[in-house]
């Protein structure tokens, strides 16, 4: 380890490798996902949401909680739902409609869900997990378990009233919660600036916190380091009963924001990011690619010596056999039966 | 010993009770519990009774949430027409998450709210909402019209494991009624025949329940026999007991607050028709408000919703075939 390591950061090595793991996974799966488009045709439906260039913020952010501690998403589920151990192959088999779907085939790649985990079920309506992360977190509060909530948004769900209620309740119950906003930039297709006043006003989103009279802060939401440190010490406060914080971590997705949305017999297709197709605006892309989180964060643990090329490359061999497994899986996987439709409406 | 107490007396004391027997039950809701005389925070405390902001979405959403992690929330929501702001926490999410997570959760919440304020509120406080909780499979739909339905009815919603809309109708909660002292509770899916007849089967439900039997009374006198049947839950619907009652009149009348199309009421009538059209007699009939917004000023509130003129009319109308 070097001086400078030590400095730095907080997590332990074994921590550190963890996350790169996490994080190569991620993109080992999401690159799939948008390869199985074409490779396997009609296999997903619906509207999928890659996670892929958003990977750090899911490793440093899990890194920093326990593991029984309970963890919201929204439709871009891929990363919380393979960061909190859930086995690719159960995500895939979902995403492909199977009965060994971690939800049976009935959720779909927006609506993944763990709770032997306690991965809450992600929702998929924009901001409206929120309000669900914040009464997980006043069960905890009001059962005095000691655990807390983390709950992950994008920016476009800072614009609903969700967000809003959600926050002001969390912070005058001071409520043990965590809220990690992904700030890619853009809400579905739409740029950050043409919706957002503080982003408009050259500010940044989690001056919002303000409004809670809650902390926030951002961070460089493609350094796991960054997002661990903060979700670190939320964390702490939050266990501490001093209530939530919002951490706004700047990112950008790789992906479109999905695939293409298209009406049957037409078949669906993953397109470019909308820097590119709607913005025209392809070195935008370009510039954040160089911040790869992966590539920065391999470069960082080599050079301070805790992980070596060969250690690197073995992560990687192996998230990509998952894949493989994974994929074999899925297809070996039979579909439910279609009377199970009617199955699991009532407890 | 019976007492006569209030329906809303009925509805607290039910409450009450399952939160002395279950510590996971809370409740919450808008002007509430505001100050420390109130009988449920001094008995329960601020930990499981919980003043909110004006925050619907949230409210409800955050009660999902508790219940997915263990507790039953019982939230009051005051009216059907203040949730309309947080339709997609109420049927879009509550009752879908057991079924998108392939059975992983249980959503035990009682969505608790007054509905059909007919006291001069007008269009955006007098609406029966329901028909639009009727089309969430997943959620069970529940209206009293008693203390004791009221009462036995609460304490069942809380113990559900599923989201139960628990429905009160405004103009009956100073309504006193028998209640007994021991412990009871009212299964769901068990309509009540709250007057037994032979010529015409008539389906109230909640305020309107009332209105039947005093119309039955009067018709009584006329020598027509009414049959007035209380569902009590309208999910789960209670279908024998209504298929059973039309059998044996051969006659239906569907006597609802709401207004007419898009109603509850057209799903009973098209239940008979599908599954007991041989028994009837003459055509089935609704009893509804009328298809217009509930208005202001007395004699046009009380043009819109139903009555027992209204109901004696129609009465008349089918008995003749």
């Amino acid at each position: 380890m070097s001086q400078e390591y030590e400095k730095l950061v907080y997590p332990t090595r074994e921590k550190m490798i963890w996350m790169y793991e996490i994080m190569v996974r991620i993109r080992e799966f999401d690159e799939f996902v948008k390869r199985s488009f074409e490779e396997y045709p009609g296999m997903i439906r619906g509207h999928t949401h890659p996670s892929d260039g958003e990977e750090a913020i899911v490793a440093g952010a899990l890194a920093a909680i326990n593991p029984d501690d309970y963890v919201g998403g929204t439709y871009r589920c891929h990363g919380i739902t393979i960061g909190r151990g859930v086995p690719m192959k159960l995500v895939l088999a979902e995403l492909w409609g199977k009965k060994t779907g971690i939800c049976k085939g009935k959720g779909g790649s927006m609506h993944l869900c763990d709770m032997s985990r306690n991965l809450l079920p992600a929702c998929a309506i924009v901001a409206q997990g929120i309000p669900h992360a914040t009464g997980v977190a006043l069960a905890c509060q009001i059962k005095r378990t000691g655990q807390i909530v983390l709950c992950f948004f994008g920016d476009g769900a800072t614009k609903q009233g969700a967000f809003f209620e959600s926050l002001n309740i969390a912070s005058l119950w001071k409520l043990p919660i965590v809220y990690i906003l992904e700030n890619n930039l853009y809400q579905a297709y739409t740029r950050v600036e043409l919706e957002d006043a503080n982003t408009a006003a050259g500010e940044n989103l989690s001056v919002k916190a303000r409004a809670f009279s809650m902390p926030g802060v951002t961070v460089d939401g493609m350094d796991p380091i960054a997002v661990y440190r903060a979700v670190y010490d939320a964390a702490k406060r939050a266990r501490e009963g001093k209530g939530p914080t919002l951490i706004e971590c700047v990112c950008y997705r790789f992906s479109a924001h999905g695939n293409a949305i298209v009406a049957p017999p037409m078949p669906t297709w993953f397109p470019k990011h909308e820097a590119i197709e709607v913005y025209a605006n392809p070195r935008e892309y370009e510039e954040w690619r160089k911040k790869d989180p992966i590539t920065r964060f391999k470069a960082f643990l080599i050079n301070i010596g805790a992980l070596t090329e060969d250690q690197a490359k073995s992560i990687e061999e192996s998230a990509k056999r998952e894949v493989e497994e994974a994929v074999k899986f899925a297809l070996e996987s039979p579909f439910p039966a279609p009377e199970e439709a009617l199955e699991d409406i009532y407890a | 010993m019976p007492r006569k107490i209030t329906y809303i007396e009925a509805v607290n004391e039910g409450l009450a009770e399952e939160m002395r027997r279950d510590p996971t039950v809370i409740y919450y809701g808008q002007n509430m519990a505001m100050t420390e005389k109130d009988p449920f925070l001094k008995e329960f405390g601020r930990s499981r009774v919980r003043i909110t902001p004006v925050s619907e979405t949230a409210q409800i959403g955050m009660a999902i949430g508790a219940a997915i992690a263990g507790l039953r929330p019982v939230v009051d929501l005051w009216m059907t027409d203040f949730v309309l702001v947080a339709m997609d926490q109420l049927l879009n999410e509550a009752p879908r998450m057991r079924f998108v997570t392939g059975g992983q959760v249980k959503v035990p919440v009682v969505f608790k709210m007054g509905y059909g304020f007919v006291a001069g509120w007008s269009v955006t406080h007098s609406n029966c909402w329901y028909n639009l909780f009727n089309l969430a499979q997943g959620s069970k739909l529940v209206i009293p019209s008693t203390p004791y339905d009221a009462k036995g009815l609460i304490k069942t919603a809380i113990r559900d494991d599923n989201p139960v809309f628990y429905l009160t109708p405004w103009n009956i909660i100073m309504l006193t009624g028998e209640v007994p002292d021991e412990e009871y509770t009212i299964p769901f899916g068990v309509a009540d025949i709250k007057r037994e007849g032979d010529d015409v089967t008539v389906v109230a439900i909640g305020w309107m329940v009332h209105r039947a039997l005093a119309a039955a009374e009067r018709l009584a006198k006329e020598g027509i026999s009414i049959e007035v049947i209380d569902p009590r839950t309208l999910v789960p619907l209670d279908k024998k007991t209504i298929l059973n009652s039309v059998k044996k009149t051969g006659r239906l009348i569907i006597v609802d607050q709401a207004q007419k199309t898009g109603s509850v009421t057209g799903e009973i009538a098209a239940m008979i028709a599908e599954e007991g059209f041989d028994y009837l007699k003459a055509p089935i009939k609704r009893v509804c408000a009328l298809d217009t917004s509930i208005a202001y000023s007395k004699p046009l509130e009380e043009y819109i919703i139903p009555n027992e003129d209204k109901i004696i009319a129609t009465v008349k109308e089918i008995v003749k075939k």
